[in-house]
């Protein structure tokens, strides 16, 4: 595929892109079981800080909170600490992303969490473990299987809202597309390869998340799910 | 509508120059157009949406490879690819063919306008996701409800207008409620293709007052409202089709899993 020249673009592009993804996979991550522990925990406030932070962002359009991070965070730092620093769009882009990311990780790590036999929890804790030990060694290890489903499906929904960061000039693969279209004047060809890479790259991660799947379930054949 | 611009004066003396609510109530009667065309494209494609998907649905679930794979291959075109990406592909893509671009009507008054390639994404995009909520709905439909439709003698096409489809509807309608919020969402990149839609109008606005936070913050709160509103309709929807069972607020999976469980209790019943 040489597409006038700009194949090997579009494969920069794409870099850039599996780049922004996993950053943003990984800060979104943890933002989404800061947000399920939250939800879960005895003290109220948290409740109701993780509680207004799901549902606003289901509500906000992906769109406006790139634009918002990007253009508002340096105003707001200049007024209220009288600094200038200008955001990298691609720093923007994982800050947009996670936090929306996040957002529907909390769900899913919440419901997980629900999902986990509380004796788990409560044999950890008679054994002499510390909640946080407990946490990390013995819930963690089997929440993943739970929630490994639902992170999956968000981890694509991702992966194609990466994309939005194109907007504010991160020159992942939606933009090199659009330079490239520019340049030819053959839109239609280039936004469909880079449909097509897109594609490539769901398929390629959803074969991955059923192997990851698989292995997860070992030893759970027939069993809970 | 002219009322807009009345309330904006209005307002601008209450305001009285302080900012940044004097900008918000000069600003206030593009915004609201802005918010208007969001809602129109949301409730058109969402509309537009479902009618597409009920075909693709039924073709989807057939059992004949010559009828499921087409529908296949679209949905799975549409769901695993950047809403962005499909908009640009109809809106900056369509043009680069000369026998569209020479096409008449359908060029000059659908396919170059941005407001119609906008809704024609949406629709096809939502579609997709629909036309698979659909299916799954469809094939879960308690079994003893198509057999005694079967037994009543109604013919296949009569079975799944009067009992899979209007029962599987009732199925999905909390899914579909959650799409549209997501069509509405997604609809903001309709400002991507220069419409002056709720995101485009703030954008617009913006340029011209450089209040990045301000208006930006506003613009959340109008599609939070915007949010909000649809959520209530739905439940009011909801509470209408599965009048049976009074608006559980069951997520789709949790719903079958309990029809079936009162369908088995029916049984040994």
């Amino acid at each position: 595929m040489d597409l006038h020249g700009f194949g090997h673009l579009l494969l920069a592009g794409t870099w850039i892109t599996l780049k922004l993804a996993f950053v943003s996979l990984f800060f979104g991550l943890i933002l989404g079981l800061l947000g399920a522990t939250a939800k879960l925990s005895s003290i109220r406030v948290l409740r109701w800080i993780a509680t207004t932070y799901t549902t606003l962002m289901r509500g906000l359009p992906e769109l406006l909170l790139v634009l918002i991070i990007y253009f508002g965070t340096t105003e707001l730092l200049l007024r209220m600490f009288d600094v200038y620093v200008e955001l990298s769009a691609f720093a923007a882009g994982v800050a947009a992303l996670s936090i929306a990311f996040g957002a529907y990780a909390t769900e899913v790590f919440r419901g997980a969490l629900q999902e986990l036999p509380k004796g788990q929890q409560e044999a950890a804790l008679s054994l002499g473990l510390s909640r946080i030990k407990a946490f990390w060694h013995v819930m963690l290890p089997q929440l993943w299987r739970l929630a490994l489903p639902g992170l999956g499906n968000l981890f694509l929904v991702l992966l194609k809202d990466t994309a939005l960061v194109s907007v504010i000039g991160l020159n992942d693969l939606m933009r090199q597309a659009y330079v490239a279209a520019g340049f030819t004047k053959l839109p239609f060809t280039f936004y469909l390869a880079a449909a097509f890479i897109y594609l490539l790259l769901t398929i390629l991660f959803m074969q991955l998340l059923s192997l990851m799947e698989k292995r997860a379930n070992r030893g759970y054949a027939g069993g809970l799910r | 509508m002219d009322w807009m611009y009345h309330l904006s004066d209005w307002l601008q003396l209450l305001t009285a120059g302080h900012e940044p609510w004097d900008s918000y109530a000069r600003y206030l009667p593009q915004l609201l157009e802005g918010a208007w065309v969001t809602l129109k494209l949301v409730v058109l494609s969402g509309i537009a949406g479902i009618l597409l998907a009920i075909p693709l649905a039924l073709l989807r679930v057939s059992k004949n490879p010559w009828l499921w794979v087409l529908p296949y291959c679209y949905i799975f075109f549409f769901r695993g690819t950047p809403l962005l990406v499909q908009i640009f592909l109809v809106y900056y893509g369509l043009s680069q063919f000369e026998s569209i671009r020479n096409s008449g009507w359908l060029w000059d008054q659908v396919l170059s306008q941005p407001y119609w390639c906008a809704i024609i994404t949406f629709s096809l995009h939502t579609a997709a996701y629909i036309a698979e909520l659909f299916r799954g709905a469809i094939q879960s439909v308690p079994r003893g409800e198509v057999e005694a439709a079967m037994a009543l003698g109604l013919s296949k096409a009569k079975q799944y207008r009067k009992i899979i489809l209007p029962r599987a509807f009732g199925m999905i309608l909390p899914a579909y409620g959650n799409e549209v919020i997501l069509m509405l969402k997604g609809s903001a990149l309709a400002s991507t293709i220069t419409l002056l839609d709720l995101m485009g109008a703030t954008r617009n606005v913006i340029s011209r007052t450089y209040m990045n936070l301000e208006f930006f913050l506003l613009a959340g709160v109008m599609y939070l409202v915007i949010a909000a509103v649809i959520i209530g309709l739905f439940r009011l929807l909801e509470n209408f089709f599965n009048a049976h069972q009074r608006a559980t607020h069951l997520p789709v999976k949790q719903l079958d899993a309990q029809l079936q469980d009162e369908h088995l209790r029916d049984n040994a019943r």
